[in-house]
């Protein structure tokens, strides 16, 4: 059954595979395409053909130049505000989680059990039933329409997941080594600096690219929380979507998905095994 | 559990310096702790609680009983969301299901690139929902996508318009959750695939069986605890469903492709109708807790199983 020779059955199952490939693939191909072919090109033929002039400046046009909703700057601007969401919610959710994963798998303390408990049935919970509440916590606060208020809402909302992980990592840590750095008097924030972090490696870049992609492509909140220029990319690329006249566009429209795409993609290619280690983490809970 | 109280006074300090020595670890501890816990809880009671009043434009005091549910629940909108999500839910999970499994084995048979193909199968999930949902808008756009193409290629008769068509528009979100999502269900069997125990693998081929029949019959039974993990975890998505949709049909033509999640957000934020929008919300969650719970319980049978064994 697990040979390598060569049968017509196997070349029956090369065939099914590369067939799926390819179905998996056409999408990606047919926008890194469509994102070098001029517009006018496009809406001549489809979205589906080989560019017959390249139109590289898509790109540029696309960063820069094109219009969402009323403003003209390209998608730079939602690309800088994803990232700064992204990158403090990310690092915020991702120390809190590791420290609080720590206390409650290796230091426990009253209580632990219940609150660990509770912080991972936030897995579960449904952004709407969170919807109402944050708006009205965010006006109170004065972070409604802002970055910050989306970095609170993914730091506070990502420390289910970051605890998950930590603390089912940790779990695994021998108790011996622990207790014996406490009894030669290190305490709490030492023997995580000396002892839990330097341990810690495979599962922080698991928890930060699992939080990263999720809170990059997090749309939701964005667009209940933020309006026009305070919007994270994956907003904008909707209201970009919404056709303002009815010149076709599409062209730039490619470059733009590629651009916010670009992000989590290239985390995906060179963190892949991270990726789906967190995928199955997230999954077994 | 009273390993910090034990060693919280030592001799030669008083406990109220201890307690100040310490209280950097309390905080940094309990504050995030807390404010996760407590915004899980405090917000769930919020919005069932906004659900029970009369509140439209701003959240109010008072008390309707259950009038916003059943005002949500004799909507059309509403009505067509569940029936959606019914049929969106089952023929989502059954098929990326099936995709998963069937990738998952063909990639097991040790073939070459399997590397390769595996970063295939898996790159969507990178990828946002609202990319995944315009990409498949253009693709399934009869004006410019694949029938398009069709007749551009001479195929004239070519009729793909699922997009724009009221009874199968569903059908295009049912493809586009399938390419994003069945990766994942192909990562977790293959995992499974490769903790099958080789023993059993060649007692059955000495016993005669051929591949099929030891897929069949020793292989695929071990399997199926990752299979109701699977179903759950797909169940969950297809349940909150919201940016897919958004990005490919936006609930329409119409409001055939309304799903629950467009109605909350549709009734909190474009009519102004807190009091119903939360209701709706609420009644997402008992749709899921009809999942969950039944799964829960599953597991905590598992494993007090397993312990005694």
């Amino acid at each position: 059954m697990r040979d390598r020779s060569f049968t017509p059955s196997r070349a029956l199952i090369y065939l099914i595979v590369t067939l799926f490939a390819a179905a998996y693939l056409a999408p990606l191909v047919v926008v890194v395409l469509n994102s070098l072919r001029t517009n006018e090109e496009i809406a001549q033929s489809s979205m589906i053909g080989w560019p017959q002039n390249w139109a590289f400046g898509n790109y540029a046009m696309a960063w820069s130049g094109f219009c969402v909703a009323e403003t003209c700057a390209g998608i730079r601007p939602y690309m800088l505000n994803s990232a700064l969401i992204t990158i403090p919610a990310t690092i915020f959710s991702t120390l809190l989680g590791a420290v609080a994963g720590y206390a409650v798998s290796l230091w426990r303390f009253r209580g632990d059990n219940w609150i660990y408990g509770i912080v991972t049935l936030g897995l579960f919970l449904p952004q709407q039933m969170r919807l109402l509440p944050w708006t009205i916590v965010l006006r109170d606060i004065g972070l409604i329409n802002t970055l910050s208020g989306l970095v609170l809402i993914h730091t506070i909302q990502g420390l289910s997941f970051t605890v998950l992980f930590c603390r089912n990592y940790y779990v695994a840590i021998p108790h011996e080594l622990i207790r014996a750095a406490r009894i030669d008097g290190a305490g709490f924030f030492r023997i995580f600096w000396r002892i839990i972090l330097p341990l810690s490696a495979p599962i922080l870049i698991v928890t930060v690219i699992w939080q990263f992609t999720h809170i990059w492509n997090e749309f939701l909140y964005g667009v209940t929380f933020t309006t026009g220029q305070q919007q994270p990319v994956t907003a904008a690329l909707i209201a970009l979507s919404t056709p303002v006249a009815d010149i076709p566009k599409q062209g730039v429209q490619s470059a733009a998905v590629i651009i916010a795409a670009l992000p989590t993609l290239l985390i995906y290619l060179f963190g892949g095994r991270y990726f789906v280690r967190g995928l199955t983490a997230g999954a077994v809970k | 559990m009273t390993d910090v109280a034990s060693t919280a006074t030592r001799p030669g300090r008083s406990a109220t310096s201890e307690m100040v020595r310490r209280l950097p670890e309390f905080l940094v501890i309990w504050v995030p702790l807390l404010l996760s816990a407590a915004h899980l809880i405090s917000f769930s009671i919020w919005t069932i609680w906004i659900s029970f009043t009369p509140s439209t434009l701003i959240p109010v005091t008072g008390w309707v009983g259950l009038r916003n549910y059943n005002s949500v629940l004799a909507s059309r909108n509403w009505q067509i969301a569940f029936d959606n999500l019914l049929l969106f839910g089952i023929a989502f999970v059954l098929l990326s299901l099936t995709t998963g499994l069937l990738l998952a084995i063909l990639l097991d048979q040790r073939i070459r690139g399997e590397n390769v193909l595996r970063t295939i199968f898996l790159y969507p999930l990178a990828v946002s929902f609202v990319v995944t949902g315009t990409v498949w808008s253009w693709l399934l756009n009869p004006g410019i996508g694949i029938e398009k193409l069709a007749h551009d290629l001479g195929w004239t008769s070519f009729h793909f318009d699922w997009l724009v068509n009221r009874d199968m528009a569903i059908w295009t979100i049912v493809i586009a959750a399938i390419w994003q999502s069945s990766g994942f269900a192909m990562a977790l069997f293959l995992a499974g695939l490769r903790s099958v125990d080789s023993d059993i693998i060649k007692a059955a081929q000495i016993d005669g069986a051929g591949p099929v029949r030891t897929y069949w019959r020793v292989i695929l039974p071990t399997l199926w605890p990752i299979t109701v993990t699977v179903i759950v975890v797909q169940l969950q998505f297809a349940i909150s469903a919201f940016d897919l949709v958004r990005a490919l049909t936006n609930g329409g033509p119409g409001i055939a492709t309304q799903l629950p999640a467009l109605v909350v957000y549709d009734l909190m934020f474009q009519r102004s109708q807190l009091g119903r929008g939360a209701a709706a919300a609420v009644l997402m969650l008992l749709i899921l807790l009809a999942v969950l719970l039944p799964y829960a319980a599953w597991r905590y049978v598992r494993q007090r199983r397993a312990a005694h064994a």
